[in-house]
């Protein structure tokens, strides 16, 4: 399919002349082609001097109702690695679709992350490329993602289940009135019907449901970081860079809005290579005074289930599980622990687990490497004792 | 000052069960609470009235035993409390939700500032807030870690991947908020008493808000739940039983056969 950007057209009818066949006529003083005669040769593509024609290639006609979009998420021009693997995982269900993998991303000076993009498995990026559009707005990008939504008409859109993407994807679920998947640990295609089969934990872990949007489209799904594979780039991969034109006035582009970077959230537990974590049987600040004493005796970080952190045993940021941080270590020490589904979602990644639990039953010891039944409080000084002797 | 709160009642627990035969939850004898980050959204709301006056409204949507919780907002200091119930939003999923909470918003009057929890312990989304914020056509701030007072608005943080960012917001707005922003009070007996005296909490049906059918519960969701399964445990590791001393030997045993800990 051939498009004119009437954006980029400056209706100096250069290819006027260079058209073999006479489809282009100038319509409001910009270039219009006739498709009934265009051929797709592509001279006016070439003689343009705007570059504001292209030709769509055969390989990546839009399959309207059935494409897969991903919402790319920039932080202060860095790709999100969470958008990375949503390429992952939407480029199998667009080869599942038979269909095309499309991105799109909002920001400023986007040429370098948008050719990443599809190193990643993009086939098309859609770059919304203004001033202003770096920081986080969620008026303005609510605004952007529904245009190019409408506009794509994509099957599936995924967003990454980051502070930017679950404050995004609600609103435009919303708008569209469609429907909105949290926290999916696993997508994939109903071979028969052909729709998104969306799975999450639920009711606080231990539980899996499987959630579909029968009839609105698009289907909607937050995955979050470190649950999907990463994607290895592939500088052979080739796709379409198509930036995207707002054809409205942008909204709340000049609301006052300012990120402030905290160093204390820099040292992030994603990195630590050995992690000490406590959950409800650690029992008071304390126990994890303990626990902090053994983790520097390791070389390692102290973290926390979501439990520990509700009770305020730990601070947040130290958080392991679905709604913490998804961590990959090489050693995983789960103390007192029980491991729902949302924490073991969290610890996928981690090479090796140990578990230390009173219950022999307790979940975390069916991902542990080994461990041992017991009380934390009872283990961890014997632990500590021996480890320094 | 109006402020709206929204509450949401939440099983006590993490380790629901399900009816193997059914695949549905079983729900008798899970003891209820209020969702932990909604008595944050509270407390903020009681601060503001404090430092604006006005008045706190409790909302929720749920059976008729969510009046406990809402019982508990009254405690704390709410003024009023009202609870959607009907058998019509029954199976409502997020989308539904905010168009009930928002049809019934739009029934009470728009207020100044509407609070949600950051997210629930059993759905754990964290979409209804940003999702009711649409429905209403009013701006957002959401994973709010502190408030304060700007202008004729607020001057708003909220939670980052980097750090957090600061936005300048006006009435009417909506917020959802985390546990850092404050520490909700207890309420004492005094209180727990008097608010089960003096203060009420009015039980409003879809009739009552003019809710439509066609877009309320599971009938007017977005979204089905196709299955809901407990996964399939891998087999468990290798454990040790014995006594402490021999246990802890073990371990470490182990950590240096995964040269984790030099042998």
């Amino acid at each position: 399919m051939i498009a004119v950007d009437v954006d980029a057209c400056t209706g100096c009818a250069l290819c006027l002349g260079s058209c073999p066949f006479g489809a282009i006529s100038m319509v409001r003083e910009k270039a219009s082609v006739d498709r009934e005669i265009c051929t797709l040769c592509g001279a006016c593509v070439e003689i343009c001097p705007d570059g504001a024609i292209s030709i769509k290639k055969a390989d990546i006609i839009s399959s309207e109702g059935k494409d897969v979009l991903i919402f790319a998420e920039q932080r202060g021009g860095e790709l999100a690695r969470v958008s990375l693997e949503l390429l992952g995982v939407g480029r199998g269900l667009a080869t599942d679709c038979g269909s095309t993998l499309h991105a799109f991303i909002i920001g400023e000076n986007l040429q370098v992350v948008s050719e990443k993009l599809i190193h990643c498995g993009a086939q098309v990026v859609h770059p919304v490329d203004l001033p202003g559009l770096s920081d986080y707005r969620t008026s303005t990008y609510t605004q952007i993602a529904c245009s190019i939504i409408t506009r794509l008409r994509p099957g599936i859109v995924l967003f990454g289940a980051t502070a930017r993407g679950r404050d995004l994807a609600p609103r435009v679920a919303q708008r569209l009135n469609t429907g909105l998947t949290a926290d999916c640990t696993e997508l994939s295609i109903d071979p028969v019907e052909k729709i998104l089969l969306q799975t999450r934990p639920t009711f606080g872990g231990n539980i899996m449901a499987t959630i579909i949007t029968p009839s609105r489209r698009p289907q909607m799904a937050t995955v979050r970081e470190g649950v999907m594979e990463l994607p290895e780039p592939d500088v052979t991969l080739t796709g379409l860079v198509k930036p995207f034109a707002m054809e409205t006035p942008l909204e709340g582009i000049h609301e006052f809005c300012e990120v402030i970077h905290e160093k204390r959230r820099a040292v992030t537990l994603g990195k630590a290579k050995i992690i000490v974590a406590g959950g409800r049987g650690v029992g008071s600040p304390q126990g994890f005074e303990l626990l902090g004493q053994l983790a520097d005796l390791l070389g390692g970080e102290v973290a926390g289930s979501r439990v520990a952190v509700e009770k305020q045993w730990i601070e947040r940021e130290r958080q392991v599980g679905q709604t913490g941080s998804a961590v990959a270590p090489d050693l995983y020490i789960a103390c007192g622990i029980s491991g729902s589904v949302q924490h073991r979602a969290g610890i996928k990644g981690a090479r090796v687990v140990a578990a230390i639990n009173t219950d022999p039953d307790a979940p975390i010891f069916h991902r542990a490497n080994f461990g041992i039944v017991g009380d934390v409080r009872e283990i961890i000084p014997l632990l500590i004792a021996a480890l320094k002797s | 000052m109006k402020i709206i709160v929204c509450v949401k009642q939440v099983p006590d627990t993490n380790d629901v069960k399900t009816d193997v035969e059914t695949g549905r939850i079983i729900r008798e004898g899970v003891v209820s609470m209020v969702n932990p980050d909604d008595r944050h959204a509270m407390e903020e709301a009681l601060r503001l009235r404090q430092k604006h006056g006005g008045s706190v409204i409790a909302l929720s949507m749920g059976p008729m035993q969510a009046k406990n919780a809402l019982m508990q907002m009254l405690a704390m200091g709410a003024d009023e409390g009202y609870l959607l119930c009907d058998p019509l939003f029954a199976g409502s999923d997020t989308w539904a939700t905010a168009y009930a909470l928002g049809t019934c918003i739009q029934h009470l009057g728009l207020p100044d500032v509407i609070l949600c929890g950051r997210q629930a312990t059993d759905g754990d989304t964290a979409q209804v807030g940003p999702q009711l914020a649409e429905y209403l056509g009013i701006p957002q701030v959401t994973q709010v870690r502190a408030v304060v007072e700007h202008g004729a608005g607020f001057r708003v943080e909220a939670f980052m991947e980097e750090g957090y960012r600061v936005v300048k917001v006006a009435p009417p707005l909506l917020l959802t908020v985390s546990s850092e922003c404050n520490q909700p009070r207890y309420p004492n007996m005094i209180q727990i008493v008097q608010a089960h005296r003096k203060k009420k909490v009015t039980v409003l049906s879809a009739a009552d808000i003019g809710a439509l059918a066609e877009f309320s519960g599971l009938n007017g969701s977005p979204t089905r739940v196709k299955r809901v399964f407990v996964p399939a445990p891998p087999p468990k590791g290798e454990l040790f039983d014995g006594p402490p001393h021999e246990a802890v030997e073990a371990f470490i045993m182990k950590l240096k056969e995964y040269h984790l800990v030099p042998s």
